[in-house]
């Protein structure tokens, strides 16, 4: 079971990245007007 | 006046019908060759004696098509469609959109021909050999350039939340196939898992599991997402649901 200590330390990375994207995501604005972004895709084309 | 035409300038459909065509194409190959194998259990004979057509080459070629062929072309199509239109920018870095295209087709006309012909490395849904492991790579490369590259060219502020399901599955099917298939060469359409033993077993579930929590789950909610309000002309009810259940569960894979 040695690989684990490959798969788990690559796990926390991806997750800590994820993280990163979502505090990036929560600092431009992402989750801002979220439910008029829902309908915008029904105006477009 | 908003006339359907009228965007045939503005997006890059091109890419999006060709992946769409050979979605279909590769849907029912797939299928075929599913049909064929299932018969194959109740009447064994149906092998004819021929190697290439023995349950055991023909079932990872099953896999395979239905699931990269058939739902990779979808995947390829949809998020191109989608991000292009929620981000009202057209596809960034064409030529690569295109290689992606070529590029993936390429791939699965080379798993076509090398599985019959017994070539595989015998890891599920990585059967395919090591140079063809490399293209694959290339053409990921490149798929990841276009469709983040446009995400970063986007006109709205928002990325929409299919967006990010789309770029979920990218990233993480890249890391997937980069550790699992990482094997030494040993001959043209030979190699040796970089892992052995029950390491082998267990990098080869963690890929085979995300694989289709990524490939085949978070990819096809993108899709979801975009086309299910589409059709229904209705939004998405609750924006707070999804907002805490993406990064979930991509954490908890």
């Amino acid at each position: 079971m040695d690989i684990l200590f490959l798969l788990i330390p690559l796990s926390v990375a991806l997750v800590l990245f994820i993280l990163g994207g979502l505090w990036w995501a929560v600092e431009h604005g992402q989750f801002e007007g979220v439910e008029s972004e829902g309908e915008r895709i029904l105006r477009d084309d | 006046m908003n006339l359907p035409n009228m965007h045939a300038a503005q997006y890059n459909d091109t890419v999006v019908r060709q992946f769409s065509i050979a979605a279909v194409v590769w849907g029912v190959v797939g299928m075929l060759v599913g049909v064929f194998i299932a018969a194959q259990l109740a009447w064994p004979e149906l092998n004819f004696g021929i190697p290439w057509l023995s349950y055991g080459r023909l079932r990872p070629l099953h896999t395979n098509a239905v699931i990269f062929a058939f739902g990779g072309c979808a995947l390829f199509a949809t998020s191109y469609y989608v991000v292009q239109r929620t981000g009202q920018v057209r596809l960034f870095a064409p030529a690569l959109a295109s290689f992606t295209f070529w590029g993936w087709q390429a791939v699965i006309v080379a798993a076509a021909i090398s599985l019959p012909l017994g070539y595989t490395t015998g890891k599920e849904y990585a059967e395919l050999e090591w140079p063809i492991d490399i293209l694959i790579t290339l053409v990921w490369v490149a798929y990841a350039i276009v469709f983040f590259g446009t995400v970063g060219l986007r006109r709205v502020k928002h990325i929409y939340v299919a967006n990010w399901f789309f770029g979920a599955f990218i990233l993480t099917v890249a890391i997937l196939h980069l550790v699992n298939s990482a094997e030494v060469p040993a001959g043209w359409m030979k190699s040796y898992s970089a892992y052995a033993g029950v390491q082998d077993a267990m990098v080869q579930w963690w890929y085979g599991h995300n694989a289709v929590g990524f490939f085949l789950t978070a990819g096809f909610l993108g899709m979801m997402y975009y086309f299910i309000p589409k059709q229904a002309e209705r939004p998405v009810p609750s924006a707070r649901c999804i907002r805490t259940g993406c990064p979930s569960c991509i954490s908890g894979r």
